[in-house]
């Protein structure tokens, strides 16, 4: 077990110890999941308990493995991996494929206009807000909060019919391709995510007022799973769950890629305002105001969207990349997703590995849940809003 | 509540099957066990959040198997994760619904041909009572699903024994093409075997 200097409010673990007249209190390892309830989804959680505390804490994961890289190298289009890339993270399915688009786009050298850059831009956006929505409503759910669960699916169902509008689908898109995009945007595209932005803002100010300054919720989450900065940069952790740590670190910013650098928006850092810097609470806040932030994108992109454009003109009729490879990599709402696809001169990918996020997350647990209560897993697997078919793939 | 506290006040009597009776409570409050294992999941929450509303059916999520009466199999099921299903299952009291919601647990879905470590379709494992299909399926689609288990609740009777198992095939455009067809009928609980890695096994009889 890694040793974690935590900043957080000093546990003593006592070792089992021997009474004397024959009797020993022991160890005991509980598995948490799969099937529980907060676990959100399939991960099993081995956890050895010395009474309630958490002395070790080992993840299991497998059981959402779909074989993502073997369905792309079986498919023969590279559009084709787009449907799976999608089920990856199927939380956040419009920037995955956003991510998957730009990688190849990159490979083969193909430059898309504005109009789908915007597009895409708003797309991905949106659907940070939605899945940010997801994240922080099952958060109080696992905490014992069920109302601002309803009140978040509310949000949520607004941005996904404006997604429904554009693509047809409700969760799993298929909407960006590689060249452009699978048709373009209805014509009251501008007029609804117009009307969602401004309706929204204020519901940002509900969620704090319902859950983030809540009593019971600040004791539940504060200076829980202290994740130091320095800690967090050792394991790879990236998104929200860093920034939580007060690292200013957001590829939108330091690596921009598709037109980022075009807009004004900050990066969120966690400044620890209830507790520790880098607790349950600062992970949290840090996406509440992610969403504001992503507000403030879309706006601009709205305002400089161009009305003129086929959204379809660079989409090659048969995609036969250059041999070569290419790792890109985009800000997802769970952090840091990067393609590596090498491609022969076939029109099947050689190789199609994806740097998930969630999965490189999950390694953090076991560093910040020793020493937590047993009800505390709950707030830190909320808190680091993992998706497991990303961890799996 | 006007109209039936009205019904209701001048002590009226009501004659009525005791399996009508026992069916019409039965489904009145189907509780459904709260286990997401992939995209699905996301859209089975969606249901029963603010819009769409699983409560106003009665039907209210339950954490353990042990207090439910149905389990929505909603996602990709894999060969590490059939045995737990099956022992899921097997944890439930009788009589005992499960919905398959979506293509993966259905036949595979989009990791039928190459998944090398999917399960083609939940019912090889438990025996299934409504098929949703999607991929995934729309909240209304999983809404249809518990009313046609409604209506197949409503069918069973004490003499053939409750829980009947006949496989309710919906389609996505509505209850009018319902294909209902009856599986053998001499193995109530017919469940096909399946061979699991021979790993898995190794490591079930270690005990670990």
């Amino acid at each position: 077990m890694t040793k974690v200097n935590q900043k957080g409010p000093e546990v003593t673990l006592s070792p089992p110890v021997d009474a004397g007249n024959g009797l020993k209190t022991q160890e005991m390892v509980v598995n948490m999941g799969p099937q529980h309830p907060s676990t959100h989804g399939v991960l099993r959680m081995e956890l050895t308990l010395n009474g309630e505390i958490v002395t070790k804490a080992v993840p299991h994961i497998g059981y959402l493995h779909r074989c993502f890289e073997k369905h792309c190298e079986a498919m023969n289009d590279y559009n084709k991996v787009v449907p799976y890339v999608d089920r990856m993270d199927y939380v956040a399915a419009m920037n995955n494929e956003v991510g998957y688009a730009i990688a190849m786009e990159r490979l083969m050298d193909i430059k898309v206009n504005d109009r789908v850059e915007y597009i895409r831009v708003i797309m991905s956006e949106l659907q940070r807000i939605a899945s940010h929505l997801l994240a922080l409503g099952t958060f109080g759910l696992d905490i014992g909060a069920f109302t601002p669960f309803l009140y978040c699916f509310i949000e949520r169902e607004k941005v996904l019919d404006i997604f429904e509008k554009a693509s047809g689908a409700r969760l799993l898109y298929n909407y960006i391709w590689i060249g452009g995009l699978m048709n373009d945007v209805p014509a009251d595209f501008k007029t609804d995510t117009a009307a969602f932005v401004k309706s929204f803002r204020p519901k940002i100010k509900e969620l704090n007022d319902l859950l983030s300054h809540n009593k019971i919720f600040i004791d539940r989450t504060a200076n829980v799973g202290v994740l130091p900065g320095k800690v967090a940069i050792n394991y790879g952790v990236s998104g929200p769950s860093l920034r939580g740590s007060g690292v200013e670190w957001d590829l939108r910013k330091d690596d921009p890629y598709s037109i980022y650098d075009r807009f004004e928006f900050d990066v969120i850092v966690g400044k620890g305002e209830m507790g520790t810097l880098g607790d349950c609470w600062d992970r949290y806040i840090v996406r509440v105001w992610e969403m504001e932030e992503s507000l403030k994108i879309i706006e601009q992109a709205l305002d400089q969207m161009p009305d003129e454009g086929d959204v379809q003109e660079a989409i090659p009729k048969k995609i036969r990349p250059p041999a070569g490879e290419i790792y890109c990599r985009t800000e997802t709402p769970r952090g840091e997703l990067g393609y590596y696809i090498i491609t022969d001169k076939s029109t099947t990918p050689f190789r199609v590995k994806a740097r998930a996020p969630s999965f490189v997350n999950l390694s953090v647990l076991p560093a910040i849940s020793v020493g937590a209560m047993v009800a505390d897993m709950v707030a830190i697997i909320g808190s680091i809003d993992i998706v497991l078919g990303e961890v799996d793939r | 509540m006007g109209l039936l506290d009205k019904k209701y006040q001048d002590s009226n009597i009501i004659i009525v099957s005791l399996e009508k009776a026992l069916n019409w409570a039965r489904k009145s409050s189907i509780w459904y066990m709260q286990f997401g294992l992939a995209c699905c999941a996301i859209e089975m929450m969606a249901t029963a959040a603010s819009r769409y509303d699983f409560d106003r059916f009665g039907i209210i999520p339950r954490s353990s198997p042990r207090q439910a009466d149905v389990m929505i199999v909603a996602g990709t099921v894999t060969l590490k994760m059939a045995t737990r299903i099956k022992r899921l299952y097997e944890q439930m009291s009788e009589p005992r619904y499960v919905i398959s919601m979506g293509s993966c647990s259905n036949c595979g879905g989009p990791y039928w041909e190459h998944g090398y470590h999917v399960l083609k379709g939940v019912d090889r494992v438990v025996p299934v009572d409504v098929y949703v299909p999607g991929c995934p399926p729309r909240p209304e689609a999983l809404l249809q699903g518990f009313l046609h288990l409604r209506d197949k609740i409503m069918k069973e009777n004490l003499v053939d024994g409750i829980g009947i198992k006949e496989p309710v095939v919906i389609h996505d455009k509505g209850g009018d093409d319902i294909q209902v067809k009856s599986v053998d009928e001499t193995d109530e609980h017919k469940t096909a075997q399946i061979e699991f890695p021979q790993q898995d096994v190794a490591r079930k009889k270690e005990g670990a």
